[in-house]
Protein backbone atom coordinates (compact mmCIF):
# COMPACT_ATOMS: atom_id res chain seq x y z
CA UNK A 1 0.00 0.00 0.00
CA UNK A 2 1.63 3.31 -0.49
CA UNK A 3 0.77 6.54 0.77
CA UNK A 4 0.62 7.38 4.91
CA UNK A 5 0.99 4.52 7.34
CA UNK A 6 -2.61 2.67 7.51
CA UNK A 7 -3.83 3.11 11.18
CA UNK A 8 -5.42 0.84 13.41
CA UNK A 9 -8.20 1.90 16.00
CA UNK A 10 -9.87 -0.25 18.63
CA UNK A 11 -13.45 0.10 19.43
CA UNK A 12 -14.64 -1.68 22.56
CA UNK A 13 -18.44 -2.30 22.77
CA UNK A 14 -21.23 -2.78 19.75
CA UNK A 15 -23.57 -0.70 21.41
CA UNK A 16 -25.19 2.73 18.95
CA UNK A 17 -22.15 4.93 19.72
CA UNK A 18 -19.28 1.96 18.70
CA UNK A 19 -20.69 1.47 15.18
CA UNK A 20 -21.53 5.52 15.05
CA UNK A 21 -17.34 6.17 16.12
CA UNK A 22 -16.93 3.35 13.77
CA UNK A 23 -18.35 4.88 10.65
CA UNK A 24 -17.18 7.91 11.37
CA UNK A 25 -13.97 7.16 10.98
CA UNK A 26 -14.07 4.86 8.23
CA UNK A 27 -16.23 7.57 6.29
CA UNK A 28 -13.15 10.30 6.75
CA UNK A 29 -10.79 8.32 4.35
CA UNK A 30 -7.97 8.69 6.35
CA UNK A 31 -6.10 4.91 5.92
CA UNK A 32 -7.56 2.83 9.09
CA UNK A 33 -9.02 -0.09 10.16
CA UNK A 34 -11.68 -0.34 12.57
CA UNK A 35 -11.55 -3.35 14.79
CA UNK A 36 -14.77 -3.96 17.33
CA UNK A 37 -14.49 -6.06 20.58
CA UNK A 38 -17.66 -6.75 22.13
CA UNK A 39 -18.27 -9.26 25.44
CA UNK A 40 -21.01 -10.83 23.45
CA UNK A 41 -21.37 -12.88 20.84
CA UNK A 42 -23.85 -10.62 19.63
CA UNK A 43 -23.68 -6.87 18.60
CA UNK A 44 -25.83 -3.71 19.37
CA UNK A 45 -25.17 -3.59 22.63
CA UNK A 46 -28.69 -2.06 24.46
CA UNK A 47 -30.49 -2.02 21.07
CA UNK A 48 -30.59 -5.66 21.49
CA UNK A 49 -30.58 -5.59 25.41
CA UNK A 50 -32.38 -2.15 25.86
CA UNK A 51 -34.76 -1.32 23.87
CA UNK A 52 -38.57 -2.38 24.91
CA UNK A 53 -39.57 -5.34 22.44
CA UNK A 54 -42.72 -3.90 21.85
CA UNK A 55 -41.02 -0.99 20.01
CA UNK A 56 -39.73 -2.59 16.86
CA UNK A 57 -39.22 0.03 14.58
CA UNK A 58 -36.81 1.37 16.52
CA UNK A 59 -34.77 -1.93 16.26
CA UNK A 60 -34.76 -1.44 12.83
CA UNK A 61 -31.86 0.85 13.82
CA UNK A 62 -29.93 -2.03 13.50
CA UNK A 63 -29.95 -2.09 9.83
CA UNK A 64 -27.65 0.66 10.15
CA UNK A 65 -25.22 -1.03 11.92
CA UNK A 66 -24.95 -3.79 9.41
CA UNK A 67 -24.40 -0.95 6.98
CA UNK A 68 -21.56 -0.04 8.96
CA UNK A 69 -20.57 -3.54 9.74
CA UNK A 70 -20.06 -4.20 5.78
CA UNK A 71 -17.77 -1.02 5.23
CA UNK A 72 -14.30 -2.19 4.10
CA UNK A 73 -11.50 -1.86 6.92
CA UNK A 74 -13.86 -3.10 9.65
CA UNK A 75 -14.04 -6.44 11.42
CA UNK A 76 -16.05 -7.53 14.20
CA UNK A 77 -14.32 -9.10 17.44
CA UNK A 78 -17.31 -11.13 20.09
CA UNK A 79 -16.86 -12.93 22.76
CA UNK A 80 -13.89 -10.73 24.26
CA UNK A 81 -14.49 -8.79 27.04
CA UNK A 82 -11.52 -5.94 27.48
CA UNK A 83 -10.42 -5.85 31.09
CA UNK A 84 -10.63 -9.95 31.74
CA UNK A 85 -9.60 -10.87 28.54
CA UNK A 86 -7.13 -9.10 27.66
CA UNK A 87 -6.01 -5.67 28.54
CA UNK A 88 -6.32 -1.71 28.36
CA UNK A 89 -2.46 -1.62 28.02
CA UNK A 90 -2.07 -4.51 25.50
CA UNK A 91 -4.48 -3.27 23.19
CA UNK A 92 -2.97 -0.13 23.77
CA UNK A 93 0.27 -1.23 22.60
CA UNK A 94 -1.29 -2.82 19.35
CA UNK A 95 -3.74 -0.22 18.27
CA UNK A 96 -3.09 3.28 17.44
CA UNK A 97 -6.05 4.47 19.04
CA UNK A 98 -8.44 2.53 21.68
CA UNK A 99 -12.09 3.75 21.71
CA UNK A 100 -14.31 3.04 24.54
CA UNK A 101 -17.79 2.11 24.13
CA UNK A 102 -18.66 0.24 27.27
CA UNK A 103 -22.15 2.41 28.02
CA UNK A 104 -23.79 2.17 31.35
CA UNK A 105 -23.90 -1.39 32.59
CA UNK A 106 -25.05 -0.86 37.04
CA UNK A 107 -28.31 0.32 37.84
CA UNK A 108 -27.77 3.38 40.17
CA UNK A 109 -28.69 2.64 43.71
CA UNK A 110 -31.73 4.48 45.36
CA UNK A 111 -29.65 4.37 48.83
CA UNK A 112 -32.12 3.71 51.36
CA UNK A 113 -33.11 0.94 53.57
CA UNK A 114 -34.72 -2.12 52.38
CA UNK A 115 -33.29 -2.06 48.89
CA UNK A 116 -31.66 -5.63 49.44
CA UNK A 117 -35.22 -7.47 50.53
CA UNK A 118 -36.65 -9.94 48.20
CA UNK A 119 -39.24 -8.41 45.86
CA UNK A 120 -36.70 -5.23 45.41
CA UNK A 121 -34.99 -5.01 42.17
CA UNK A 122 -33.84 -2.74 39.62
CA UNK A 123 -35.40 -1.47 35.88
CA UNK A 124 -32.26 -2.55 34.45
CA UNK A 125 -32.46 -6.07 36.13
CA UNK A 126 -35.84 -6.51 34.92
CA UNK A 127 -35.25 -5.50 31.48
CA UNK A 128 -32.08 -7.28 30.95
CA UNK A 129 -34.06 -10.39 31.54
CA UNK A 130 -37.49 -9.79 29.67
CA UNK A 131 -34.69 -8.81 26.60
CA UNK A 132 -32.85 -12.06 27.09
CA UNK A 133 -29.06 -11.02 28.25
CA UNK A 134 -27.14 -14.02 28.73
CA UNK A 135 -26.04 -12.16 32.15
CA UNK A 136 -29.68 -12.06 33.23
CA UNK A 137 -31.72 -14.62 31.91
CA UNK A 138 -31.81 -16.90 35.25
CA UNK A 139 -32.84 -14.37 37.35
CA UNK A 140 -35.99 -14.94 39.29
CA UNK A 141 -39.02 -12.37 39.26
CA UNK A 142 -41.61 -13.19 41.50
CA UNK A 143 -45.01 -11.71 40.26
CA UNK A 144 -47.56 -13.52 42.14
CA UNK A 145 -48.35 -9.85 43.96
CA UNK A 146 -51.06 -7.51 43.32
CA UNK A 147 -48.95 -4.13 43.51
CA UNK A 148 -46.37 -3.07 41.82
CA UNK A 149 -43.87 0.16 41.87
CA UNK A 150 -42.08 1.64 39.30
CA UNK A 151 -39.79 4.82 40.89
CA UNK A 152 -38.69 7.04 38.53
CA UNK A 153 -40.06 9.16 35.81
CA UNK A 154 -37.46 8.40 33.07
CA UNK A 155 -38.41 6.63 29.88
CA UNK A 156 -37.10 3.02 31.54
CA UNK A 157 -39.59 3.40 34.24
CA UNK A 158 -42.45 4.14 31.36
CA UNK A 159 -41.26 0.99 29.36
CA UNK A 160 -40.76 -1.34 33.05
CA UNK A 161 -44.79 0.08 33.66
CA UNK A 162 -46.20 -0.55 29.91
CA UNK A 163 -44.37 -4.15 29.94
CA UNK A 164 -46.19 -5.22 33.24
CA UNK A 165 -49.34 -3.48 31.90
CA UNK A 166 -49.85 -5.25 29.00
CA UNK A 167 -50.79 -9.07 28.57
CA UNK A 168 -49.31 -12.01 27.27
CA UNK A 169 -51.44 -11.83 24.29
CA UNK A 170 -50.03 -8.38 23.67
CA UNK A 171 -46.65 -9.16 24.04
CA UNK A 172 -46.90 -12.59 21.93
CA UNK A 173 -45.69 -11.66 18.55
CA UNK A 174 -42.52 -9.42 19.91
CA UNK A 175 -38.97 -10.47 20.34
CA UNK A 176 -39.60 -11.12 24.35
CA UNK A 177 -37.32 -13.58 25.69
CA UNK A 178 -39.57 -16.81 26.38
CA UNK A 179 -38.63 -17.35 29.92
CA UNK A 180 -40.20 -13.62 30.63
CA UNK A 181 -43.45 -14.39 28.42
CA UNK A 182 -44.13 -17.46 30.41
CA UNK A 183 -43.29 -15.46 33.93
CA UNK A 184 -45.58 -12.44 32.46
CA UNK A 185 -48.60 -14.33 31.73
CA UNK A 186 -48.82 -16.08 35.27
CA UNK A 187 -48.28 -12.22 36.42
CA UNK A 188 -50.98 -11.55 38.95
CA UNK A 189 -50.48 -7.87 39.61
CA UNK A 190 -53.20 -5.43 38.87
CA UNK A 191 -52.08 -2.17 40.15
CA UNK A 192 -48.84 -0.75 38.90
CA UNK A 193 -47.41 2.71 40.34
CA UNK A 194 -44.91 4.87 38.77
CA UNK A 195 -43.80 7.28 41.36
CA UNK A 196 -41.33 10.43 40.55
CA UNK A 197 -40.09 12.69 43.14
CA UNK A 198 -40.97 15.73 41.01
CA UNK A 199 -44.61 16.99 39.41
CA UNK A 200 -46.03 16.65 35.94
CA UNK A 201 -43.75 19.28 34.65
CA UNK A 202 -40.60 17.55 35.76
CA UNK A 203 -40.97 14.24 34.52
CA UNK A 204 -38.29 13.34 32.20
CA UNK A 205 -40.42 10.65 30.00
CA UNK A 206 -41.44 12.09 26.55
CA UNK A 207 -45.02 12.11 25.24
CA UNK A 208 -44.27 9.97 22.60
CA UNK A 209 -43.60 7.55 25.06
CA UNK A 210 -46.54 8.42 27.16
CA UNK A 211 -49.02 7.89 24.53
CA UNK A 212 -48.38 4.37 24.38
CA UNK A 213 -50.25 4.31 27.66
CA UNK A 214 -53.30 5.42 25.71
CA UNK A 215 -53.33 2.29 23.62
CA UNK A 216 -53.09 -0.45 26.59
CA UNK A 217 -55.96 -3.24 26.15
CA UNK A 218 -56.41 -4.67 29.23
CA UNK A 219 -54.99 -1.32 31.86
CA UNK A 220 -56.30 2.18 32.59
CA UNK A 221 -53.71 4.86 32.99
CA UNK A 222 -54.57 7.32 36.04
CA UNK A 223 -53.01 10.10 37.91
CA UNK A 224 -53.64 10.16 41.22
CA UNK A 225 -55.27 13.56 41.72
CA UNK A 226 -53.89 13.86 45.76
CA UNK A 227 -50.81 14.44 43.84
CA UNK A 228 -51.97 17.72 41.46
CA UNK A 229 -53.12 20.84 41.33
CA UNK A 230 -54.52 22.19 37.70
CA UNK A 231 -51.93 24.51 38.03
CA UNK A 232 -49.23 21.40 37.27
CA UNK A 233 -50.95 21.00 33.85
CA UNK A 234 -50.20 24.71 32.69
CA UNK A 235 -47.27 24.58 30.91
CA UNK A 236 -44.88 27.48 31.81
CA UNK A 237 -43.48 27.59 27.88
CA UNK A 238 -46.64 27.13 25.81
CA UNK A 239 -44.37 27.23 22.71
CA UNK A 240 -42.76 23.98 23.74
CA UNK A 241 -45.04 21.39 21.81
CA UNK A 242 -43.43 18.77 23.61
CA UNK A 243 -44.28 19.62 27.09
CA UNK A 244 -47.59 20.83 25.99
CA UNK A 245 -48.59 17.74 24.60
CA UNK A 246 -46.96 15.67 27.51
CA UNK A 247 -49.12 17.87 30.28
CA UNK A 248 -52.28 17.25 28.32
CA UNK A 249 -52.17 13.82 28.26
CA UNK A 250 -51.52 13.96 31.99
CA UNK A 251 -54.34 16.34 32.27
CA UNK A 252 -56.42 13.20 30.76
CA UNK A 253 -55.25 10.29 32.83
CA UNK A 254 -56.32 12.64 35.87
CA UNK A 255 -60.18 12.27 34.54
CA UNK A 256 -59.63 8.25 34.30
CA UNK A 257 -62.47 6.00 33.37
CA UNK A 258 -61.53 2.52 35.47
CA UNK A 259 -63.63 0.12 33.06
CA UNK A 260 -60.36 -2.25 32.96
CA UNK A 261 -58.79 -5.09 34.65
CA UNK A 262 -55.74 -3.27 35.38
CA UNK A 263 -54.37 0.11 36.12
CA UNK A 264 -51.27 1.99 35.97
CA UNK A 265 -51.40 4.87 38.01
CA UNK A 266 -49.13 7.72 38.06
CA UNK A 267 -48.31 9.27 41.35
CA UNK A 268 -46.20 12.43 41.85
CA UNK A 269 -43.94 14.78 44.92
CA UNK A 270 -43.27 10.96 46.11
CA UNK A 271 -39.67 10.89 47.33
CA UNK A 272 -38.61 7.25 48.34
CA UNK A 273 -37.92 7.37 52.17
CA UNK A 274 -37.65 3.36 52.85
CA UNK A 275 -38.38 -0.02 51.84
CA UNK A 276 -40.07 -2.55 54.37
CA UNK A 277 -41.29 -5.76 55.03
CA UNK A 278 -40.47 -8.80 57.08
CA UNK A 279 -38.27 -10.94 55.28
CA UNK A 280 -39.56 -9.32 51.43
CA UNK A 281 -41.11 -6.46 50.16
CA UNK A 282 -44.44 -5.23 51.88
CA UNK A 283 -45.02 -1.27 51.74
CA UNK A 284 -42.33 1.78 51.04
CA UNK A 285 -42.47 4.63 52.93
CA UNK A 286 -42.41 7.69 50.76
CA UNK A 287 -42.14 11.56 51.91
CA UNK A 288 -44.11 14.02 50.04
CA UNK A 289 -43.60 17.66 48.79
CA UNK A 290 -45.70 18.90 51.34
CA UNK A 291 -43.67 16.73 53.99
CA UNK A 292 -46.33 14.87 54.38
CA UNK A 293 -45.62 10.92 54.95
CA UNK A 294 -47.05 8.09 52.94
CA UNK A 295 -46.67 4.30 52.42
CA UNK A 296 -48.01 2.41 49.78
CA UNK A 297 -48.28 -1.29 50.01
CA UNK A 298 -46.67 -3.79 46.97
CA UNK A 299 -45.25 -6.74 46.56
CA UNK A 300 -42.76 -5.11 44.26
CA UNK A 301 -40.96 -2.15 43.20
CA UNK A 302 -38.31 -1.79 40.84
CA UNK A 303 -36.59 1.53 41.20
CA UNK A 304 -35.34 3.33 37.78
CA UNK A 305 -33.70 6.01 38.97
CA UNK A 306 -30.57 6.02 36.31
CA UNK A 307 -27.81 4.06 35.76
CA UNK A 308 -23.50 4.39 35.56
CA UNK A 309 -20.67 3.13 33.56
CA UNK A 310 -18.87 0.27 35.17
CA UNK A 311 -15.07 0.71 35.36
CA UNK A 312 -12.49 -0.73 33.04
CA UNK A 313 -9.37 -1.56 34.64
CA UNK A 314 -6.66 0.61 33.56
CA UNK A 315 -8.87 3.28 32.78
CA UNK A 316 -9.19 6.02 35.11
CA UNK A 317 -12.83 6.41 36.80
CA UNK A 318 -14.75 9.56 37.19
CA UNK A 319 -16.78 8.52 40.43
CA UNK A 320 -19.07 11.91 40.45
CA UNK A 321 -20.48 11.02 36.94
CA UNK A 322 -20.34 7.93 36.57
CA UNK A 323 -18.82 7.36 33.33
CA UNK A 324 -14.67 7.08 32.11
CA UNK A 325 -13.13 9.86 33.19
CA UNK A 326 -12.39 12.15 30.08
CA UNK A 327 -12.04 15.80 28.42
CA UNK A 328 -14.57 15.46 25.51
CA UNK A 329 -13.74 12.24 24.39
CA UNK A 330 -10.33 12.16 25.32
CA UNK A 331 -9.88 9.69 28.44
CA UNK A 332 -7.76 11.97 30.88
CA UNK A 333 -6.62 11.81 34.74
CA UNK A 334 -7.79 15.68 35.62
CA UNK A 335 -6.97 17.45 32.94
CA UNK A 336 -4.31 15.23 31.47
CA UNK A 337 -4.92 13.25 28.47
CA UNK A 338 -3.98 9.81 28.32
CA UNK A 339 -2.39 8.88 24.74
CA UNK A 340 -4.28 7.07 22.55
CA UNK A 341 -6.93 6.58 24.81
CA UNK A 342 -10.89 7.81 24.06
CA UNK A 343 -14.74 7.26 24.95
CA UNK A 344 -17.86 7.66 23.48
CA UNK A 345 -21.44 7.23 23.45
CA UNK A 346 -22.92 6.64 27.64
CA UNK A 347 -19.42 5.75 29.00
CA UNK A 348 -18.77 9.19 28.22
CA UNK A 349 -21.89 11.34 28.59
CA UNK A 350 -23.43 9.35 31.26
CA UNK A 351 -27.12 7.87 30.40
CA UNK A 352 -28.98 10.17 28.24
CA UNK A 353 -30.52 11.08 25.03
CA UNK A 354 -31.71 9.13 22.84
CA UNK A 355 -30.37 6.56 19.97
CA UNK A 356 -29.08 9.22 17.48
CA UNK A 357 -27.30 11.24 20.04
CA UNK A 358 -25.07 8.61 19.97
CA UNK A 359 -24.36 9.65 16.53
CA UNK A 360 -23.27 12.87 17.18
CA UNK A 361 -21.28 11.66 20.10
CA UNK A 362 -19.54 9.09 18.11
CA UNK A 363 -18.43 11.40 15.42
CA UNK A 364 -16.97 14.08 17.57
CA UNK A 365 -14.54 11.44 19.50
CA UNK A 366 -13.87 10.21 16.17
CA UNK A 367 -12.97 13.36 15.41
CA UNK A 368 -10.00 13.54 18.41
CA UNK A 369 -9.15 10.27 17.35
CA UNK A 370 -8.46 11.60 13.72
CA UNK A 371 -7.05 14.92 14.96
CA UNK A 372 -4.14 12.99 16.99
CA UNK A 373 -3.33 9.83 14.64
CA UNK A 374 -1.24 11.51 13.01
CA UNK A 375 1.31 11.99 16.24
CA UNK A 376 1.10 8.75 17.15
CA UNK A 377 4.26 6.81 17.41
CA UNK A 378 4.39 3.39 16.35
CA UNK A 379 3.45 0.81 17.69
CA UNK A 380 5.04 -2.02 19.53
CA UNK A 381 2.71 -5.11 18.95
CA UNK A 382 0.66 -5.23 15.88
CA UNK A 383 -3.23 -6.21 15.85
CA UNK A 384 -3.23 -9.74 14.11
CA UNK A 385 -0.60 -10.87 17.06
CA UNK A 386 -2.57 -9.49 20.06
CA UNK A 387 -5.91 -11.96 18.23
CA UNK A 388 -3.61 -14.76 17.69
CA UNK A 389 -2.47 -14.86 21.64
CA UNK A 390 -6.29 -13.58 22.29
CA UNK A 391 -7.53 -16.86 20.32
CA UNK A 392 -5.96 -19.10 22.99
CA UNK A 393 -7.12 -17.89 26.01
CA UNK A 394 -11.46 -17.47 24.48
CA UNK A 395 -13.58 -19.89 24.21
CA UNK A 396 -14.31 -18.53 20.43
CA UNK A 397 -14.11 -14.86 18.52
CA UNK A 398 -17.00 -14.34 16.72
CA UNK A 399 -17.21 -12.84 13.68
CA UNK A 400 -19.73 -10.49 12.08
CA UNK A 401 -20.53 -13.67 9.79
CA UNK A 402 -20.94 -15.23 12.77
CA UNK A 403 -23.12 -12.92 14.29
CA UNK A 404 -25.16 -12.93 10.85
CA UNK A 405 -25.52 -16.84 11.63
CA UNK A 406 -26.75 -16.22 14.80
CA UNK A 407 -29.08 -14.05 13.74
CA UNK A 408 -30.35 -15.90 10.95
CA UNK A 409 -31.44 -18.48 13.23
CA UNK A 410 -33.00 -16.26 16.23
CA UNK A 411 -35.31 -15.24 13.32
CA UNK A 412 -35.91 -18.99 11.87
CA UNK A 413 -37.25 -20.01 15.15
CA UNK A 414 -38.81 -16.70 16.10
CA UNK A 415 -41.22 -17.21 12.64
CA UNK A 416 -42.24 -20.79 13.80
CA UNK A 417 -43.57 -18.69 17.33
CA UNK A 418 -44.84 -15.54 14.87
CA UNK A 419 -42.01 -13.53 16.54
CA UNK A 420 -39.79 -11.55 14.91
CA UNK A 421 -37.20 -13.21 16.46
CA UNK A 422 -36.61 -15.84 19.56
CA UNK A 423 -33.57 -14.89 21.06
CA UNK A 424 -31.09 -17.16 22.21
CA UNK A 425 -30.45 -16.11 26.19
CA UNK A 426 -27.12 -18.19 26.36
CA UNK A 427 -23.53 -18.16 25.60
CA UNK A 428 -23.57 -22.02 24.21
CA UNK A 429 -26.50 -21.84 22.88
CA UNK A 430 -25.65 -18.36 20.10
CA UNK A 431 -21.93 -20.30 19.90
CA UNK A 432 -24.06 -23.50 18.89
CA UNK A 433 -26.43 -21.49 16.23
CA UNK A 434 -23.13 -20.33 14.06
CA UNK A 435 -22.01 -23.84 13.75
CA UNK A 436 -25.63 -25.21 12.99
CA UNK B 1 -46.25 7.88 12.31
CA UNK B 2 -42.96 9.66 11.12
CA UNK B 3 -41.05 13.09 11.61
CA UNK B 4 -41.72 16.35 9.09
CA UNK B 5 -39.66 19.39 9.02
CA UNK B 6 -42.17 22.20 8.28
CA UNK B 7 -41.61 25.73 7.56
CA UNK B 8 -39.57 26.72 10.38
CA UNK B 9 -36.35 25.19 8.40
CA UNK B 10 -36.70 27.64 5.39
CA UNK B 11 -33.73 29.43 4.92
CA UNK B 12 -32.15 28.04 7.77
CA UNK B 13 -30.86 25.00 6.93
CA UNK B 14 -28.76 24.48 10.67
CA UNK B 15 -28.08 20.72 10.14
CA UNK B 16 -28.13 19.83 13.85
CA UNK B 17 -30.74 17.39 12.74
CA UNK B 18 -28.46 15.11 10.58
CA UNK B 19 -26.04 14.50 13.15
CA UNK B 20 -28.60 13.08 15.29
CA UNK B 21 -30.56 10.56 12.99
CA UNK B 22 -29.32 7.24 13.42
CA UNK B 23 -30.89 6.21 10.58
CA UNK B 24 -29.87 9.31 7.75
CA UNK B 25 -33.08 10.18 6.71
CA UNK B 26 -32.67 13.75 6.28
CA UNK B 27 -33.07 15.27 2.46
CA UNK B 28 -31.71 18.21 1.56
CA UNK B 29 -32.26 21.27 -1.33
CA UNK B 30 -31.35 24.05 -1.54
CA UNK B 31 -33.91 25.67 0.80
CA UNK B 32 -34.26 23.04 3.81
CA UNK B 33 -34.29 19.61 4.69
CA UNK B 34 -36.69 17.22 4.22
CA UNK B 35 -37.61 13.29 6.56
CA UNK B 36 -38.06 10.33 4.32
CA UNK B 37 -40.66 8.91 6.22
CA UNK B 38 -39.87 5.47 4.78
CA UNK B 39 -37.04 5.90 6.41
CA UNK B 40 -37.84 7.50 9.66
CA UNK B 41 -37.94 4.97 12.69
CA UNK B 42 -39.83 7.47 14.99
CA UNK B 43 -36.75 7.97 17.49
CA UNK B 44 -37.51 11.59 18.24
CA UNK B 45 -34.03 13.10 18.42
CA UNK B 46 -34.38 15.18 15.89
CA UNK B 47 -37.08 16.78 17.21
CA UNK B 48 -35.51 18.84 20.33
CA UNK B 49 -32.29 18.95 18.39
CA UNK B 50 -33.33 21.58 15.73
CA UNK B 51 -33.02 25.21 17.28
CA UNK B 52 -35.64 26.43 15.45
CA UNK B 53 -38.54 23.80 16.54
CA UNK B 54 -39.10 22.65 12.64
CA UNK B 55 -39.53 19.38 13.27
CA UNK B 56 -42.59 17.83 14.64
CA UNK B 57 -44.46 14.20 14.81
CA UNK B 58 -46.92 13.89 12.14
CA UNK B 59 -50.05 13.75 14.24
CA UNK B 60 -48.71 16.43 16.58
CA UNK B 61 -48.91 18.89 13.25
CA UNK B 62 -51.32 21.84 13.57
CA UNK B 63 -54.43 21.87 10.77
CA UNK B 64 -52.21 24.21 8.58
CA UNK B 65 -49.21 22.16 8.38
CA UNK B 66 -50.56 18.87 7.81
CA UNK B 67 -49.73 19.59 4.36
CA UNK B 68 -45.80 19.29 5.23
CA UNK B 69 -46.43 15.36 5.90
CA UNK B 70 -47.04 15.16 1.78
CA UNK B 71 -43.88 17.54 1.00
CA UNK B 72 -41.62 15.98 3.03
CA UNK B 73 -42.71 12.38 1.23
CA UNK B 74 -42.63 14.50 -2.30
CA UNK B 75 -39.83 15.88 -1.99
CA UNK B 76 -37.37 12.99 -0.12
CA UNK B 77 -37.94 11.03 -3.02
CA UNK B 78 -36.28 13.99 -5.73
CA UNK B 79 -33.48 15.06 -2.90
CA UNK B 80 -30.27 13.74 -2.16
CA UNK B 81 -30.04 12.51 1.70
CA UNK B 82 -27.52 13.91 3.97
CA UNK B 83 -25.25 12.11 5.94
CA UNK B 84 -22.92 14.89 7.94
CA UNK B 85 -23.57 18.78 9.28
CA UNK B 86 -23.81 21.51 6.48
CA UNK B 87 -22.98 25.10 6.72
CA UNK B 88 -25.77 27.24 7.79
CA UNK B 89 -27.25 29.19 4.96
CA UNK B 90 -26.16 32.76 4.60
CA UNK B 91 -28.68 34.90 7.36
CA UNK B 92 -29.53 31.40 9.23
CA UNK B 93 -28.56 33.34 12.55
CA UNK B 94 -30.77 36.40 11.25
CA UNK B 95 -33.66 34.37 10.57
CA UNK B 96 -33.24 32.32 13.98
CA UNK B 97 -33.59 35.59 15.64
CA UNK B 98 -36.48 36.77 13.96
CA UNK B 99 -38.05 33.38 14.86
CA UNK B 100 -37.48 34.31 18.56
CA UNK B 101 -35.47 31.49 19.35
C1 LIG C 1 -34.15 0.08 29.01
C2 LIG C 1 -33.69 1.04 27.95
C3 LIG C 1 -34.52 1.33 26.86
C4 LIG C 1 -34.10 2.23 25.89
N1 LIG C 1 -34.95 2.52 24.87
C5 LIG C 1 -34.62 3.49 23.99
C6 LIG C 1 -35.54 3.88 22.99
O1 LIG C 1 -36.66 3.35 22.91
N2 LIG C 1 -35.18 4.87 22.12
C7 LIG C 1 -33.96 5.46 22.19
O2 LIG C 1 -33.67 6.34 21.36
N3 LIG C 1 -33.06 5.10 23.12
C8 LIG C 1 -33.37 4.14 24.03
N4 LIG C 1 -32.49 3.82 25.01
C9 LIG C 1 -31.18 4.49 25.03
C10 LIG C 1 -30.14 3.80 24.10
O3 LIG C 1 -30.24 2.41 24.28
C11 LIG C 1 -28.73 4.31 24.43
O4 LIG C 1 -28.67 5.69 24.11
C12 LIG C 1 -27.61 3.60 23.68
O5 LIG C 1 -27.75 2.21 23.65
C13 LIG C 1 -26.23 3.93 24.28
O6 LIG C 1 -25.25 3.41 23.44
P1 LIG C 1 -23.80 3.00 23.92
O7 LIG C 1 -23.10 2.48 22.71
O8 LIG C 1 -23.17 4.11 24.64
O9 LIG C 1 -23.98 1.82 25.01
P2 LIG C 1 -24.62 0.37 24.94
O10 LIG C 1 -25.74 0.31 23.99
O11 LIG C 1 -24.90 -0.01 26.34
O12 LIG C 1 -23.43 -0.57 24.38
C14 LIG C 1 -22.33 -0.93 25.17
C15 LIG C 1 -21.74 -2.25 24.64
O13 LIG C 1 -20.44 -2.46 25.21
C16 LIG C 1 -20.29 -3.82 25.57
N5 LIG C 1 -19.27 -3.87 26.63
C17 LIG C 1 -19.34 -3.30 27.86
N6 LIG C 1 -18.20 -3.53 28.56
C18 LIG C 1 -17.39 -4.24 27.74
C19 LIG C 1 -16.06 -4.78 27.90
N7 LIG C 1 -15.36 -4.60 29.03
N8 LIG C 1 -15.51 -5.48 26.86
C20 LIG C 1 -16.22 -5.67 25.71
N9 LIG C 1 -17.48 -5.17 25.51
C21 LIG C 1 -18.05 -4.47 26.52
C22 LIG C 1 -21.67 -4.22 26.04
O14 LIG C 1 -21.85 -5.63 26.02
C23 LIG C 1 -22.56 -3.48 25.01
O15 LIG C 1 -22.77 -4.27 23.87
C24 LIG C 1 -32.85 2.88 26.00
C25 LIG C 1 -32.01 2.59 27.07
C26 LIG C 1 -32.42 1.68 28.05
C27 LIG C 1 -31.51 1.40 29.22
N1 LIG D 1 -38.46 5.28 24.13
C1 LIG D 1 -37.40 6.00 24.36
O1 LIG D 1 -37.15 6.94 23.63
C2 LIG D 1 -36.51 5.65 25.50
C3 LIG D 1 -36.77 4.52 26.26
C4 LIG D 1 -35.92 4.24 27.33
C5 LIG D 1 -34.86 5.07 27.61
N2 LIG D 1 -34.63 6.15 26.83
C6 LIG D 1 -33.58 7.13 27.18
O2 LIG D 1 -32.54 6.54 27.94
C7 LIG D 1 -32.08 7.50 28.92
C8 LIG D 1 -32.11 6.88 30.30
O3 LIG D 1 -33.45 6.75 30.75
P1 LIG D 1 -33.83 6.60 32.29
O4 LIG D 1 -35.29 6.52 32.41
O5 LIG D 1 -32.99 5.55 32.89
O6 LIG D 1 -33.23 7.95 32.94
P2 LIG D 1 -33.85 9.42 33.20
O7 LIG D 1 -34.64 9.90 32.07
O8 LIG D 1 -32.68 10.23 33.62
O9 LIG D 1 -34.85 9.24 34.45
C9 LIG D 1 -34.39 8.92 35.73
C10 LIG D 1 -35.51 9.16 36.72
O10 LIG D 1 -35.08 8.74 38.01
C11 LIG D 1 -35.40 9.75 38.95
N3 LIG D 1 -34.50 9.66 40.08
C12 LIG D 1 -33.14 9.76 40.10
N4 LIG D 1 -32.66 9.59 41.34
C13 LIG D 1 -33.74 9.38 42.14
C14 LIG D 1 -33.90 9.12 43.53
N5 LIG D 1 -32.84 9.03 44.34
N6 LIG D 1 -35.14 8.95 44.01
C15 LIG D 1 -36.22 9.03 43.19
N7 LIG D 1 -36.13 9.26 41.88
C16 LIG D 1 -34.90 9.43 41.36
C17 LIG D 1 -35.28 11.03 38.19
O11 LIG D 1 -35.99 12.02 38.87
P3 LIG D 1 -35.51 13.57 38.92
O12 LIG D 1 -35.91 14.14 37.63
O13 LIG D 1 -36.27 14.08 40.09
O14 LIG D 1 -34.02 13.54 39.13
C18 LIG D 1 -35.91 10.63 36.86
O15 LIG D 1 -37.31 10.71 36.93
C19 LIG D 1 -32.96 8.72 28.78
O16 LIG D 1 -32.31 9.67 27.96
C20 LIG D 1 -34.18 8.18 28.10
O17 LIG D 1 -34.93 9.14 27.38
C21 LIG D 1 -35.45 6.46 25.79
S1 LIG E 1 -31.83 21.48 12.53
FE1 LIG E 1 -33.87 22.30 12.10
S2 LIG E 1 -33.55 24.16 10.90
FE2 LIG E 1 -31.67 22.95 10.83
S3 LIG E 1 -31.78 21.73 8.98
FE3 LIG E 1 -32.56 20.49 10.67
S4 LIG E 1 -34.76 20.86 10.65
FE4 LIG E 1 -33.83 22.49 9.43
S1 LIG F 1 -37.36 10.77 14.33
FE1 LIG F 1 -35.34 9.76 14.43
S2 LIG F 1 -35.30 8.43 12.65
FE2 LIG F 1 -36.94 9.91 12.30
S3 LIG F 1 -35.95 11.58 11.17
FE3 LIG F 1 -35.87 12.13 13.34
S4 LIG F 1 -33.87 11.42 14.01
FE4 LIG F 1 -34.30 10.36 12.06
Amino acid sequence: MTGPAQHHVAVIGSGPSGFYTAEALLRSGAPLTVDMFERLPVPYGLVRFGVAPDHPKLKQVATAFDRIAAMPGFRFIGGVTVGDDLTVDELRNAYDAVVLATGAELSRPLGIPGEALPGSHTAGDFVAWYNGHPAFADLRFDLDHEAAIVIGHGNVALDVARILAKTADELRQTDIARHALEILAESRIRRIYVVGRGGPAQAKFTAKELRDFLELGEADTSVDGRDVTPDDFEPQRPDDPELVEKLSLLRAFSQPATTKPRRCVFRFGLSPVAIKGRGRVETISFRHRSETAEDIACGLVFSSVGRKTAPVAGVPYDAHRGVHANVDGRVAIGRTVIDGLYVCGWSKRGPNGTIGTNRGCGIATAEAVLADLADRRPRPDTPDALLARLAGRVTRIVSYPDWTAIDAAEKRRGALLGKPREKFVTIPDMLAAMDA
Amino acid sequence: MTYVVTDNCRGCRYTECVTVCPVECFHVDDTMTYIDPENCIDCGGCAPACPVGAIEPDYRLAADKKFWIDVNRKRATETPVISARLPPLPGADERKVALGR
